[in-house]
């Protein structure tokens, strides 16, 4: 590579002015603040970590890890996620903090360099983990914290879709039973998107053509609870119906909650299947062309950190909800106090007294030849006052000179 | 991604867009054949509810990954090559062709093999799964000519016919996969217009089948 120019940075990487800063602050504060009062409290992180404990166990592969070597020679990771640190805190720190354990983070996660855009090096990611437990209505609990959180950070318009990864298991197990490496090619095609490799895969299948059917059906299984009866009609195999059952009682807690009108049920969600254990769900905006959360059941993850415990959680991903967010107009309230150095001590008085009250304030000294400031005094109070290309509600005239009665 | 019932269809110019809008015309849906202003680049067709994006056929991928695009008519040659996170929803079964590896009659190994095409990354993956390592050479067009002035070895592309080789005393030695285009979506709007994209699917189904 060409020695970089100046103002570059490595690929996949941003700068956030301030004007993108206030907005991300003030969705990371109202999701955090929505999940607290949900009952999970925030932990912090390391940013790095060694690679053979939470970089293996993470859900991220190996070449998507941003690794480097220590002074000692030892791999460590970037974190891809904050799901496998939360891991081995819950394995280690709170080891003897009982069952359920909910905690919530935010922080920036990365990812090695992809050539292409859209897929960012760093981002930031606001979620929670509910570890210790595995009922219908701790899944519940995550969907609907998901819907609440999405409608905290002020998205407009979206919708999840929620599977689990037990169903296709039991069903690929009763239908082709033995065949690891046919049941492996349609989930690799399922995981890939790709509906016309599944069909193809099916079609050189030697199976009765009622099976070859039901298959292919499950390509549409899609929408309400609904979902959920035609489901326990397609296979008798335990771990399909288990997970059918399982869907079906989330399902009805979330019409508890009310908010079953944002979830679609979507059998073909599946995550990836050597991670998520369980029920997955994904979340879509409208007007943005990839998912703004995503989340599952892990039920494997804990052991590996010495704590074996069933756990569920999802991450939003706040920078990218940056994009659909709409600007709430509640703009900072500005103050230009202008001061002669000999008023200095009631100016800054002033200025301290201000900013108590939740104005932003900034104090200059009045200099003659500044035109700007100059205006200021001419200023009748309408509207803003422009100094030095920003905007001001309030200026405030301190001293003899500054007043312009020297 | 609106959420007015609109889809919006990156449509590959040329060649397939006469085939894809004649599939479409036989599923029910009302496509013009043509348009009368061919460098129009997005073309409203309210008839179907839809608005068509033309795009340069190796583009289309980019727009529906990003969402720009919610479905798209695309080569599966070009979806192998720019692997793209899209659901591939429907072979069309349309602008068939196969990937082939080509050369001279008289082919035999050589130290240092070389091999032109227009997908890399398509020729790279095939010769690595085939255990040989092969320096790929990205060309742009008029690959046929690459084995004949002695740039490479072999070539790998897209036959139809395979007149063209005919014509070059070029044979086929291998074919990789064959290749017809497909139907893809957005992953967002796979889910958001769901409705929608489903209806489509199943006319064209329909109508594919109807074909055969």
């Amino acid at each position: 590579m060409t020695k970089p120019k100046v103002f570059e940075k490595p690929t996949g990487v941003k700068d956030y002015l301030p004007h993108a800063v206030t907005k991300l602050r003030r969705i990371e504060r109202s999701v955090l603040e929505c999940m607290r009062l949900w009952g999970y409290e925030q932990i912090m992180t390391p940013t790095i970590e060694y690679y053979d404990t939470v970089g293996v166990a993470s859900s991220t592969s190996d070449q998507k890890l941003f690794k480097l070597l220590n002074q000692r020679g030892t791999t460590i990771v970037l974190r891809s996620d904050m799901t496998a640190p939360i891991a081995r805190v819950v394995g280690s720190l709170l080891k003897d903090k009982p069952f359920p354990i909910r905690l919530s983070y935010h922080g920036n996660v990365f990812r090695a360099f992809e050539e292409e855009g859209g897929r960012e090096a760093e981002f930031f990611q606001t979620g929670v983990e509910l570890v210790g437990d595995s009922s219908p209505e701790a899944d519940a609990e995550i969907i609907a914290l998901a819907v609440a959180s999405l409608q905290a950070a002020g998205v407009p318009s979206f919708k999840i879709a929620m599977g689990h990864v037990g169903f296709l298991n039991g069903l690929f197990q009763e239908t082709l039973p033995g065949l690891e490496s046919e049941q492996e090619a349609l989930k690799a095609c399922l995981l890939q998107r790709d509906h016309v490799g599944y069909r193809d895969v099916i079609r050189n299948l030697s199976l009765d053509a009622e099976w070859k059917r039901e298959l292919e059906d499950i390509l549409r299984l899609r929408g309400g609870q609904e979902v959920c009866a035609q489901a326990l009609q397609l296979s008798a195999n335990e771990g399909a119906q288990a997970a059918i059952k399982h869907l079906c009682e989330v399902w009805d807690v979330l019409e508890a909650y009310g908010i079953q009108e944002h979830v679609l049920i979507d059998l073909t969600m599946i995550g990836d299947f050597s991670y998520y254990t369980g029920m997955t769900f994904e979340g879509y905006a409208s007007h943005l062309g990839f998912p703004v959360c995503s989340g599952g059941r892990y039920d494997n993850l804990l052991a590996q950190f010495g704590r074996p415990a069933h756990a569920t959680g999802f991450a939003l991903k706040t920078t990218r909800i940056l994009e659909v967010v709409e600007d709430a107009a509640q703009e900072q309230v500005r103050t230009l106090v202008v001061y002669d150095k000999t008023s200095r001590l009631e100016a800054l008085t002033v200025a301290g007294r201000r900013r108590e009250q939740g104005e932003s304030v900034i104090a200059v000294v009045y200099e003659s030849d500044d035109s700007e400031l100059l205006a200021a005094r001419k200023w009748g109070g309408a509207g803003t006052f422009s100094y030095r290309g920003t905007q001001y509600r309030h200026v405030v005239l301190i001293g003899k000179e500054a007043e312009g009665l020297a | 991604m609106t959420d007015s019932g609109v889809l919006k269809v990156a449509m590959p110019k040329g060649r397939i867009y006469k085939q894809a809008s004649k599939l479409f015309r036989q599923a029910g849906l009302p496509i013009p054949e043509d348009f009368d202003d061919s460098r129009r680049l997005i073309i409203p067709v309210p008839e179907a509810n839809m608005e068509f994006i033309m795009a340069k056929p190796v583009d289309v991928p980019t727009y529906v990954e990003y969402g720009v695009a919610d479905i798209g008519i695309v080569g599966k040659d070009v979806l192998m090559e720019e692997n793209k996170d899209v659901y591939e929803l429907l072979d069309l079964g349309i602008a068939k062709c196969r990937m082939s590896v080509i050369g001279l009659p008289d082919w035999k190994p050589v130290i240092h093999p070389r091999v032109a095409t227009k997908y890399p990354s398509v020729a790279s993956q095939y010769f690595r799964e085939q255990g040989q390592q092969v320096e790929v050479i990205k060309l742009n067009g008029s690959i046929e000519l690459a084995p004949l002035i002695g740039l490479a070895d072999r070539i790998v592309d897209m036959v139809e016919t395979g007149q063209t080789l005919k014509e070059n005393g070029l044979v086929e030695m291998e074919t990789l996969f064959q290749v017809t285009s497909r139907l893809i979506a957005n992953r967002v709007s796979y889910r958001l217009k769901n409705i929608a994209i489903q209806e489509l699917c199943d006319r064209l189904g329909t109508a594919i089948s109807a074909r055969v």
